[in-house]
């Protein structure tokens, strides 16, 4: 729902359109991406002037010229970095930070767990659809093992990075994991990661039709996927399936997730896993973001969504305490202490 | 004590501290120039050190120099040769025997002129007479000895005891100039607060070693360097990247803006970020980047954000910022970018000194990508030329390179203290709230600047980046006469500076025989140069460059007014090549040099007096 923001602006998702034509292909899960940020953003109570939209290179990076907020489109790989400045320069702005997998993950793989580390307050959204988009269909850093490419023509050799992995090793405090096509979740998702405080990094299962179409069709497909799909909530056990019948246990004696069915082997919807999203261990969200088809079902929602201090407010607290105990306020008074002497 | 014989008045002394790079010379070397300064006297310096913090003991690769020039007149550069030589091993005498003027004077720590170290510095067993340095006033005093027995009774461990034979050998010189030892005992009191025995200890060292100066039969003279006449004022000393750093701040002030600087640590600029990391007093922002295309990278997001962003570094770390400083040109953001040059290419000479970064700073980019260049020309002008990069950077919305280097960078000197009242005015070009005609690039037609609509101010909501823009509204355009158009507008706008800077001066002789050009650090001995040959009775000029791009406005009738022109710089003729290219109806020499040396003010008349004569 629209809420009003404190100047008593009460913003539709239109109010973020601009008038740019947007450029990507038809059926491109980018569309729906578009529609939930926007979504969001009507619904946050942030005034329009307040948001810095930051990308790299990709398809998914021409984003920015898309809102009708401030917008800035980087080079590739560095919106992380990009955002970092603007964040720290100005903490009253809400930064969205757009990524490809590969501008995360490749060329800007530092950047990217630096934000994570430092707990940036910025909001990144990966879009990931596993493979270049923009420069027509290589294998990217998330490509399945074996995917057959341009690049790749006899299938990748390499295997690839899982992202929410990759964010919680770097010491992250909110990851999320939601597909392009459910608008709702997304829109929920990505409210909650403006509104957490620190790097809250999203990642999209973002379906590219002409270089990758289907890439998580296994996951997604009508049949199947209330099998092959957990939305995580918190305080919700831990239940899927079309029937809702399965769940997830931890196998204390191999220390990993086991799925089991309610009613089975004495099993019932109390012996079934709680979702904490707020949990500082990390263990238990390691192995939720871990979790692949067909052994487990993919965990989308809220994963991990831990309070830490964010690193803008430390470094402008930290300049505001030096600040009152320093006899130096202004240049000259620092041109003028020290050793100086007169020349008569 | 006994009596001292009346001193030797003296015009100028070069000393060169130099020993083993754990054996503090540039601690030594600092504390002197600070002491000469307080008395008034006009200082030069150049520290020169191995690239290993501690590179193998006892070689010549690990020695660690530091030269100070001090003197009665103005002092330009930090000398050609010295006057005195401390060497405490052999390998430091090894390294800076050729840079002896005859006859001059050498304190060597005797107790380190062992057979060993004598062959590890490559002599075989009698440097002195090895370098034919027999004629010399060699003084050979026993440094590590009486250091230690001037503190066997504090039961300091043998690493404190050897740590403080640096202040022997500083005592000795104190003696010989007829220095007080106040203000470095004021140093230790401040430095060492919470250690009084190091304090006594650096203190009886320092009287020992004054004392055994005054006691030695070699030392029966001393002399004085009388303090220079200079500009009444307030003076400090300052070193190039100090200076920068400041520079960087009081822009910040004048133009009522924040300052954000990201960097990543690089030899020799890092001394710049960790003096802005020190200024969070004056709200200075630091962000250490995890790589340099982080450092420039989150600068441009600042930039975006509405503050004066810099970045600092060197050769290579700008090597890796080129991309990004392409953006900064399409996006016409005001951002800063120090670029102190060391040894390339590569990983190079990273501590040693060169001009060679030229090239790259110009044309370094994809694309045609047009900044402005300004270079500082002596460690205190750093902060006149920082000043002035971030308001060009500013007023005519351009990323701007402010090229220094190691020379620069680490040497200091006097610097007459400014007012901020006295500093030029810096106007912004942000676009105030409630402009309703605004374009992300509507243009000054004076200037061709654009606004700076900030994030965060309503009704002013655009989009820019790095594919081209449409000429006004800024909208991605893919429209070829339209690349046409914007390419042209980049690069009119940086040379419309020219409108905006000083116009070149010529020292010394306005027209004659040969025109001295140069740019950057080599002014102190270029001028030094110029102002010997003039005495001589030669017919030569000096036309020193601070702005690289655009050019100053008047180049051509300067030129124009001498037979011969002479380009000096650290590298291998890109100056020259620039020159060439701009103003291709003069007839360039060029005296070029790349040893990681700055030059000597004797090679620069050698090579004018061999045009004056051919
Ligand atoms: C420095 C640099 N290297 C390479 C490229 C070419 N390039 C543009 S986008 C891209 C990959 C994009 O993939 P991804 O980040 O996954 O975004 P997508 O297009 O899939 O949304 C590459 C390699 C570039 N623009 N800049
Ligand atoms: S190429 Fe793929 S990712 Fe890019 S716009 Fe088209 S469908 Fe979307
Ligand atoms: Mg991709």
């Amino acid at each position: 729902m629209s809420k009003e923001t404190s100047q008593g602006v009460v913003y539709t998702p239109k109010d973020f359109k601009s008038d740019q034509e947007v450029r990507w292909c038809p059926g491109c899960g980018d569309h729906a991406i578009l529609n939930s940020v926007q979504r969001a953003m009507s619904q946050l109570a942030i005034q329009k002037e307040k948001y810095a939209v930051i990308s790299g290179i990709g398809c998914s990076s021409r984003f920015p010229y898309y809102m009708a907020t401030y917008g800035f489109h980087g080079i590739h790989g560095r919106a992380a970095a990009i955002s970092t400045g603007v964040k720290v320069a100005n903490p009253e702005l809400s930064v969205w930070t757009i990524t490809g997998d590969g501008d995360s993950l490749a060329i800007g793989g530092n950047h990217l767990i630096h934000a994570v580390r430092r707990n940036v307050d910025i909001n990144l959204l990966l879009f990931n659809n596993r493979i270049y988009g923009l420069t027509k269909g290589q294998y990217s850093p998330t490509s399945v093992k074996g995917q057959v490419t341009k690049t790749s023509p006899y299938g990748t050799v390499e295997p690839p990075f899982n992202p929410g992995e990759l964010v919680i090793g770097a010491k992250g405090k909110f990851f999320a994991r939601t597909l392009d096509g459910n608008i709702k979740l997304s829109t929920d998702i990505f409210i909650e990661a403006a509104r957490h405080e620190g790097t809250s990094v999203v990642e999209i299962l973002q379906n590219c039709v002409i270089y990758n179409n289907g890439a998580y069709a296994d996951i997604t497909d009508r049949e199947h996927k209330e099998d092959r799909q957990i939305i995580l909530r918190d305080g919700e056990p831990m239940i899927f399936g079309k029937e809702r019948d399965k769940g997830l246990i931890l196998d204390r004696e191999h220390m990993k997730l086991k799925v089991v069915k309610i009613g089975e082997n004495g099993i019932s919807e109390k012996d079934i896993l709680v979702h904490n999203s707020t949990e500082n261990n990390p263990g238990l969200h390691m192995m939720l973001v871990n979790m692949r088809w067909p052994n487990y079902p993919v965990a989308l929602g809220i994963i991990r969504n831990v309070a830490a201090p964010t690193y803008d407010m430390a470094v402008h607290a930290q300049i505001g305490k030096v600040k009152e105990s320093s006899p130096i306020n202004k240049m000259d008074d620092l041109l003028t202490s020290g050793n100086t002497w007169e020349v008569q | 004590m006994t009596k001292k014989n009346k001193p030797i008045e003296l015009e100028d002394v070069v000393i060169r501290f130099s020993g083993d790079s754990g054996d503090g010379m540039q601690l030594t070397g600092t504390l002197f120039s600070n002491t000469a300064a307080l008395l008034g006297n006009d200082i030069a310096t150049f520290p020169d050190y191995p690239a290993e913090i501690r590179a193998p003991q006892g070689t010549v690769g690990g020695v660690s120099g530091f030269q100070v020039h001090f003197g009665h007149a103005r002092v330009k550069t930090p000398g050609d040769l010295a006057d005195v030589l401390v060497a405490m091993n052999p390998a430091a005498l090894k390294a800076n025997a050729r840079w002896l003027k005859p006859g001059a004077m050498i304190i060597i720590d005797v107790d380190n002129f062992t057979p060993k170290n004598i062959e590890k510095a490559g002599y075989k067993e009698d440097p002195i007479r090895e370098e034919k340095l027999e004629d010399y006033n060699v003084i050979q005093a026993p440094i590590t000895s009486l250091t230690k027995r001037a503190l066997e009774d504090m039961g300091l461990d043998m690493k404190s005891v050897l740590r403080s034979k640096n202040m022997f050998a500083l005592g000795m010189i104190y003696w010989i100039f007829n220095r007080p030892l106040k203000f470095t005992e004021d140093f230790f009191k401040s430095k060492f607060k919470r250690k009084p025995e190091i304090i006594e200890a650096n203190e009886r060292v320092l009287k020992a070693g004054y004392y055994y100066a005054e006691t030695i039969e070699a030392l029966h003279v001393t002399y004085v360097v009388k303090p220079a006449e200079i500009e009444k004022g307030t003076y400090r000393n300052i070193n190039g990247n100090t200076a920068t750093a400041w520079g960087l701040i009081a822009a910040a002030e004048k133009a009522g803006l924040q300052l954000f600087v990201g960097s990543y640590p690089i030899t020799p600029a890092t001394g710049i970020l960790e003096e802005l990391a020190l200024r969070k007093n004056l709200g200075v922002i630091t962000v250490q980047a995890e790589d340099e295309i982080a450092g420039i990278t989150t600068s441009i997001g600042a930039s975006f954000a509405g503050l004066l962003a810099a970045t600092t570094t060197s050769g290579p770390g700008l090597a890796l910022k080129s991309e990004a400083l392409g953006l900064a040109v399409i996006t016409e953001l005001p951002l800063v970018v120090v670029d102190v040059q060391r040894g390339g290419p590569s990983t190079g000479l990273p501590t040693k000194t060169e001009q060679s970064d030229l090239m790259q700073v110009l044309y370094g980019r994809n694309g045609e990508s047009p900044v402005a260049v300004v270079a500082a020309s002596t460690p205190a002008n750093c902060f006149y030329y920082a000043f002035e990069a971030a308001r060009l950077a500013l007023e005519h919305m351009t990323p701007v390179v402010l090229m220094t280097d190691g020379f620069l960078a680490n040497g200091s000197e006097p610097w007459k203290i400014p007012a901020m009242s006295e500093m030029p005015e810096i106007k912004t070009r942000i676009v105030p709230e409630g402009t309703d005609d605004y374009e992300p690039y509507k243009r000054d037609p004076e200037t061709l600047a654009r606004g700076w609509a900030i994030p965060g101010t309503p009704g002013l909501e655009h989009r820019i980046g790095g594919l081209e823009k449409d000429e006004i509204s800024g909208n991605v355009s893919y429209d070829p006469v339209n690349h046409q158009v914007m390419t042209n507008i980049r690069t009119e706008k940086v040379k419309r500076i020219v409108h905006d800077i000083p116009e070149l001066k010529v020292e010394g002789e306005q027209e004659g025989d040969v025109l001295l050009v140069g740019w950057g650090s080599t002014f102190g001995h270029l001028k030094s140069a110029q102002e010997e040959m003039d005495q001589e009775g030669k017919k030569v000029g000096l036309a020193h460059f601070n702005y690289i791009n655009p050019l100053p406005g008047n180049v051509e009738d300067v030129f124009g007014n001498f037979e011969k022109i002479l380009v000096c710089e650290l590298n291998m003729g890109q100056f020259a090549g620039y020159l060439r290219m701009n103003f291709p109806q003069f007839d360039y020499h060029q005296l070029n040099k790349v040893q990681g040396l700055p030059f000597t003010v004797a090679e620069i008349k050698e090579a004018v007096n061999n045009l004056l004569e051919g």
